[in-house]
């Protein structure tokens, strides 16, 4: 297992306004198949894309949101959220989306892999990343 | 004689609404769709700009965009008005022409 790399999609656009955020989850999911330790660090309008209760009904837009909840379940193991990127924009966790993730071998289970993070940390983790797409 | 200014890029990221509203005559009316509508929402650190704007100018958020992006009417900041898509041709209607801000 030598061959695993820390890999770690960075995401700042917001949603629906541009094609960004869809096709970095495209990115995310074909990625998924290769066994890798991913994370996804949401910063800047990024952190749009983990609002939850988007309603695409009127807009005649597929409503993307429900693929973020299965992240986990892709291997992703950790979803970063940039936290002053987060109060700029007048959001705390509570709108966030909750996102579960559980190893099918070893059966260990983690309710929200959504992590608030400050400034420090965010760099520390994209430092410690061997891969970084954006 | 007035104006009507589309805004449709996030404020966090672009400085169209900024400009936008900087260079608009009193009595415009700015319209936030597409990620503009983020610049709709209350507690953000564009709030004030926004309600300094609605002084002399009235501001609208088109609900399709709200919606999409999970911004709930109590969220949008009081004095917005939320329009649908007949409430933007009434504007167009209603203004002498469209500027957009892209």
């Amino acid at each position: 297992m030598s061959d695993v790399k820390k890999f770690m999609y960075l995401n700042r656009r917001a949603p629906y306004g541009t094609i960004y955020a869809w096709e970095s989850l495209e990115v995310i999911l074909i990625g998924a198949a290769f066994d890798q330790e991913v994370s996804l660090m949401c910063m800047d309008d990024g952190v749009y894309q983990l609002v939850k209760g988007s309603d695409t009904s009127q807009s005649d837009m597929k409503n993307f949101m429900p693929t973020y909840r299965t992240l986990g379940d892709y291997g992703v193991r950790h979803m970063y959220v940039d936290k002053a990127s987060l109060e700029a924009r007048g959001l705390t966790q509570d709108d966030l989306i909750e996102v579960a993730w559980e190893d099918f071998e070893t059966e260990e289970e983690v309710d929200n892999i959504v992590e608030i993070v400050d400034a420090d940390q965010v760099a520390k983790l994209m430092a410690e990343s061997e891969v970084v797409f954006s | 004689m007035a104006d009507l200014h589309t805004v449709n890029k996030s404020p966090f990221e672009k400085n169209s609404l900024e400009t936008a509203i900087r260079y608009s005559m009193a009595g415009s009316s700015i319209l936030l769709l597409e990620d503009g509508v983020y610049g709709a929402t209350k507690g953000t650190a564009m709030e004030g700009m926004v309600k300094d704007a609605m002084g002399d100018k009235k501001v609208y958020a088109l609900r399709s965009d709200l919606m999409a992006r999970a911004i709930k009417e109590d969220r949008v900041i009081d004095g917005v008005e939320i329009v649908d898509y007949a409430g933007f041709v009434d504007l167009v209607e209603a203004n002498d022409k469209v500027q957009a801000w892209l």
